[in-house]
């Protein structure tokens, strides 16, 4: 329709960034308004544009959508990126609550408190390496094809790097045994609209700092 | 295709139960089985972890993608990808109130009182309210496109999984009470709430003994 999506949220990461990143590879440009500070928040609820008073939120084709997911689904089938068929979409959906589960451990992390950041991190670190990134090689390496999900890049492919370099950040060779994943990285990271994302100056945010987990808790109050 | 489909999981509700819901609804009979304990660990579990439904071929986990998958399959999921839109979200607004019900017989004793308080806050004032208004709006008997779908579904099993903890939380709310209504005199759904069904009761002491044994980490 009319109008690039227009997001709503804070300026990092949090649930919005696999949004950003989505709409990027499917090279669809958008705009961003910043929720810098708890006023900005209540701003939105009380202007009645938040169905359950949360964000992310996106105005997106006449609709106000909420709930990352919801978003997220939209987004895939309206950009080709959601599978064929029914199957496919299952597979689809499965790979892609699987990389969402370890992205969730990763984003909590700066706001566990400082004596429990050790245990949690090793914890990701093993989650990552024995439940999730081995059932990436394995689907790669059971088909032999570029892409996770019926041979055609899809969201599942973009979560999965996303995630990935998520997880790099927390160890930088955490990738050292899964080598079709390491392949994979490289062959999605060249595609051009998420190479363009890749590069400074984009859309793409910084890894949550203790500052911005600060400001962060006094916009959400927790 | 071959069969019905067959559900793994817990002798429980936890985070199966939505998707027996919603079989149910769609007037699709699973496969009994036992329960297995301890659970399954030969790769039938892509991320070792349950609910695992075997259907149509696919060993699915993941309850989101399953709960898809099955809305898709039964046109439940609504007619174009905008409507699927609005079923996505409010089905995940009402998924994160289960979550609060899925989480609360784990709460350490000290903390009960205090979820519970949240649970009823937050049905009352953040959740409850959009459906209500929802229905007002357009004055029809389900909450998308005018036709029964996974999102009516889905907030069927939540008031009733609610008023198990919060008895009169629909006294605020009229048309969600007609909705309510509605919903349990539609065939299959009554069917799921007459004894025998493949419905679980509440968790109790034991069932919550049983979980913290079988996912111990």
């Amino acid at each position: 329709m009319a109008g690039k999506p227009k997001l709503h949220y804070t300026k990092g990461r949090g649930k919005m960034e696999s949004i950003r990143w989505l709409l990027a590879a499917a090279g669809v440009e958008f705009e961003e308004e910043f929720i810098e500070k708890k006023e900005d928040l209540e701003k939105l609820r009380s202007d009645g544009v938040l169905l359950f008073q949360q964000v992310p939120m996106v105005e997106m084709d006449g609709m106000r959508m909420v709930q990352t997911r919801a978003i997220l689904s939209y987004i895939a089938g309206k950009y080709n990126l959601y599978g064929k068929d029914l199957k496919e979409r299952a597979w689809i959906d499965m790979y892609v609550e699987g990389t969402t589960d370890l992205m969730g451990m990763i984003m909590y992390l700066p706001f566990q408190p400082a004596d429990t950041k050790e245990k949690n991190l090793a914890l990701i670190i093993e989650r990552a390496t024995t439940r999730y990134f081995p059932v990436y090689e394995k689907a790669l390496k059971d088909h032999g094809q570029d892409y996770l999900v019926g041979n055609k890049l899809s969201w599942a492919d973009v979560h999965l790097l996303e995630a990935i370099l998520m997880a790099e950040e927390c160890k930088p060779d955490i990738l050292s045994a899964f080598p079709l994943l390491q392949a994979f990285k490289g062959r999605i990271s060249n595609i051009p609209t998420i190479k363009k994302f890749l590069q400074p100056g984009s859309q793409r945010k910084p890894p949550t700092d203790e500052k911005f987990v600060a400001v962060v808790r006094k916009i959400f109050n927790i | 295709m071959s069969g019905k489909p067959r559900l793994t999981y817990l002798n429980g509700r936890g985070r199966m139960e939505s998707i027996r819901w919603l079989l149910a609804a769609a007037g699709v009979e699973e496969e009994l089985t036992g329960f297995p304990s301890p659970l399954l660990l030969d790769g039938s579990l892509l991320f070792q972890q349950v609910p695992l439904v075997e259907i149509d071929g696919m060993k699915m986990v993941q309850t989101r993608a399953i709960m898809s998958y099955i809305a898709g399959k039964y046109n439940l999921h609504g007619k174009d990808l905008k409507e699927r839109a609005l079923i996505d979200m409010y089905v995940e607004g009402i998924s994160d109130l289960m979550q609060m019900i899925l989480m609360f017989p784990f709460s350490p004793p000290d903390a009960k009182e205090k979820n519970l308080e949240s649970i009823k806050d937050r049905a009352t004032n953040r959740y409850f309210p959009v459906f209500e208004k929802v229905l007002k709006q357009h004055g029809q008997d389900f909450l998308v496109g005018n036709k029964f779908s996974w999102a009516d579904v889905q907030l069927m099993e939540a008031i009733l999984a609610v008023e198990e903890k919060v008895p009169a939380v629909l006294s605020g709310f009229p048309q969600l009470q007609v909705f309510k209504t509605k919903m349990s005199n539609m065939p299959t759904i009554k069917k799921f709430l007459q004894p025998g069904s493949p419905r679980k009761p509440p968790p109790d002491a034991h069932y919550v003994e049983t979980v913290l044994k079988v996912f111990k980490k």
